[in-house]
């Protein structure tokens, strides 16, 4: 609606008929619009941490322990973007950390039977797509809200890994797949395979979903499901499109995961579900469906990742950096319900 | 005209958010040293707000006063997943710590960040549970298999004066854990002085307190003369004395084994159990800080060599790269309630 913009016209000089009102092709744009957007706010936010955590501690601004803290969110934030796609269309999907559980699972059984790494990659991306298609069939074809249904197979999938692997832990992997994990994929400046795989993958999500005629009718299927369809998007096409995609992005995250710490035990990735879902909220996808930017989620990863990086190399504990960012995620979500209510409408 | 007061809500939002996250910067400052140590220590454990590492960090901290100049820095993921510990391995090596102290929640996921810290010179040990080989240089053992199953053994002897029936009530039959101490305590129970006291019954409670119980009733039904049980779990113990003090059996039939002082304060104080053991996690902080304060001095902690302990000794390192504490500590009337408060 915001594209869209009525005004008054100017008094024309030409004796043609006036029309009532001239719409123009986008918004006006003013300075203030610029600079409360809330990627600007990102933008602030990103850089209060940055120099916050080069003030306070020496070790902050380096090089290779920057390159190092990507390792800790680069797979969550790919998921991420994914996450981020369904948020927009009034979905979610919870079970992204037990896909990864059941993906990591088929890598490990694949390994432990001297698999070659092309191949432990195919399996984990395909177990990851099965999972999720089957989360867009229940979603898409029972008209349960995802909500119920991803909650339903958090636990099935997670419970397969468990009923599986019992309390054992799959420990053998090619020298060749685990240097996926392990090493940087580029030497210098030193860039992880994960993080340059989330670099590119969002930049494709930027220019699919603000650039092309698909991101258009996502944000229409957010806005309103119903008038979508009645608009003749295949709504229940794109959602089932989704879902799969979710799942082959967990199925990612699992064969970069299980790269990087060389083991799977059925508590990998545990809780990653509500990691994933902060970055996005905090990226300013509204839950509610039909607004948000992938530049939003870009930098609430960023946000995120080094806010939590820089708490931590002050030592303070992984319990109260999470009560800090559940503060901030509360912030997010709360405060326009909490205005609203005690400013009026604006 | 929803999506337009949602954009002017956010505008607010924005305000507020920005203030809140001023805010939020405040706390930055809490976590750093008041003076810069000399050297600087992690303690990295499985998880935050658990007494048993609670008392190791005050054995760690004891060490770090003991020897000066020290500063421990006590932290542990909020999860206990291989991921989180990472993550927090990850910050402690970017500080440059001088040593880490970690207690794994996962053997073979730490070994690439393990390795990774011994490149960049910073010392790396683990204790309580192990690091695989490679990813540190030693790992210190509260206890040996042969020890704490000769102690066990021991401890019922002394009970009943060498002499009467003796079960096992044990965990599950599948734990690797359980079944190689009650192959040590059979090793023990060969020597002579142990010839009036018969093993009768091994049975298995799988760590579960209603089944531990049952079993327990049931031992003492099917062995009229059963005098004393040894029970190498903690959860089998404090089940198994609940079932002594149920029934009406103390002082007919003992419990001995591996048990927890806040769980076993009760039995011991009314008489199911004499005596009971498990390591001192004060000690087990403060011999790791030791080693650690050693490795730091110079000494190499290759196999075969040996490490102190300071009012611990010294141990060896075996050529598994793992030492061992001491033998499990006891404890009975005389300090259960002291230990009992602190795990």
């Amino acid at each position: 609606m915001t594209d869209l913009a009525l005004r008054p016209s100017q008094p024309a000089a030409a004796p043609q008929p006036k029309p009532r009102y001239t719409v123009a092709d986008r918004a006006p744009r003013r300075l203030s619009d610029f600079l409360l957007r809330w990627e600007t706010i990102l933008v602030i936010l990103l850089a209060a941490v940055i120099i916050g955590n080069t003030l306070l501690s020496p070790y902050f601004l380096d090089l290779y322990n920057l390159a190092d803290t990507t390792y800790n969110f680069s797979e969550k934030a790919i998921i991420a973007l994914g996450m981020a796609l369904l948020i927009l269309v009034r979905e979610i999907d919870l079970s992204i950390a037990a896909i990864m559980a059941l993906a990591a699972l088929a890598i490990g059984s694949l390994a432990a039977h001297g698999v070659a790494p092309p191949l432990l990659i195919l399996a984990g991306l395909g177990v990851g797509l099965l999972c999720g298609a089957v989360n867009g069939l229940l979603v898409t074809r029972t008209g349960v809200p995802s909500i119920v249904i991803t909650i339903g197979t958090m636990s099935l999938f997670r419970g397969i890994a468990q009923v599986t692997l019992g309390d054992q832990a799959l420990t053998t992997y090619p020298d060749s797949y685990l240097a996926l994990g392990q090493s940087y994929f580029i030497t210098m400046p030193p860039t992880p395979l994960s993080f340059l795989i989330f670099l590119v993958l969002a930049i494709v999500f930027g220019v699919v979903l603000h650039g092309t005629a698909i991101g258009r009718q996502l944000f229409a299927i957010g806005a309103n499901p119903v008038a979508a369809r009645f608009a003749g998007i295949r709504v229940d096409r794109l959602r089932f499109a989704l879902f799969t995609l979710s799942g082959l992005l967990a199925g990612l995250a699992a064969v970069l995961l299980t790269a990087r710490i060389g083991v799977v035990r059925p508590n990998i990735a545990l809780g990653w579900e509500l990691d994933v879902v902060t970055m996005v909220v905090l990226g300013g996808v509204a839950i509610s469906g039909g607004v948000g930017t992938i530049l939003g989620v870009v930098l609430a990863v960023f946000v995120l990742g080094l806010a939590t990086f820089g708490l931590s190399l002050m030592n303070v504990p992984g319990i109260v950096i999470n009560v800090l960012l559940g503060l901030l995620l509360i912030l997010s979500i709360a405060a326009p319900i909490v205005i609203r209510r005690f400013f009026g409408r604006f | 005209m929803n999506d337009n007061s949602y954009t002017a809500d956010r505008r607010r939002l924005l305000k507020v958010l920005a203030a809140g996250s001023a805010a939020a910067a405040l706390p930055l400052g809490f976590g750093t040293p008041a003076f810069a140590a000399n050297k600087r220590i992690a303690l990295v454990v499985k998880n935050l707000g658990n007494t048993y590492f609670d008392a190791c960090r005050d054995g760690a901290n004891e060490a770090a006063k003991q020897l000066g100049g020290m500063e421990i820095i006590y932290t542990a993921p909020t999860k206990p997943t291989a991921e989180d510990q990472i993550a927090v391995l990850d910050s402690l090596i970017a500080q440059k710590v001088d040593g880490l102290i970690i207690a794994a929640d996962d053997a073979n996921a730490l070994v690439p960040v393990g390795k990774k810290a011994m490149q960049r010179g910073i010392k790396v040990i683990s204790f309580d549970s192990a690091v695989a080989t490679g990813g540190r240089l030693m790992h210190l053992s509260a206890s040996s298999t042969p020890m704490i199953g000769a102690k066990q053994v021991q401890m019922i002897a002394k009970t009943l004066k060498g002499e009467g029936e003796v079960a096992i009530l044990s965990a599950a039959s599948t734990m690797t854990n359980q079944n190689s101490w009650i192959a040590a305590m059979k090793e023990e129970w060969k020597k002579p002085e142990y010839a009036k006291m018969p093993l009768v019954a091994t049975v298995y409670g799988d760590d579960q307190d209603d089944k531990s119980y049952r079993e327990m009733q049931a031992l003492v039904k099917a062995h009229p003369n059963l005098k004393g049980v040894i029970s190498p779990t903690t959860i089998g113990i404090r089940a198994g004395a609940k079932a002594i003090m149920d029934g009406g059996l103390i002082g007919k039939v003992y419990i001995t084994g591996l048990g927890l002082p806040s769980e076993m304060k009760d039995a011991v104080e009314k008489g199911a159990c004499d005596s009971f053991a498990i390591w001192n996690p004060v000690d087990y902080g403060y011999a790791a800080t030791m080693i650690m304060a050693d490795i730091l001095g110079g000494a190499s902690a290759k196999p075969g060599t040996s490490v102190k302990m300071g009012r611990l000794g010294e141990t060896k390192i075996g050529d598994d790269g793992e030492a061992v504490m001491g033998e499990p500590f006891t404890f009975d009337k005389s300090n259960v309630e002291k230990f009992a408060k602190i795990f």
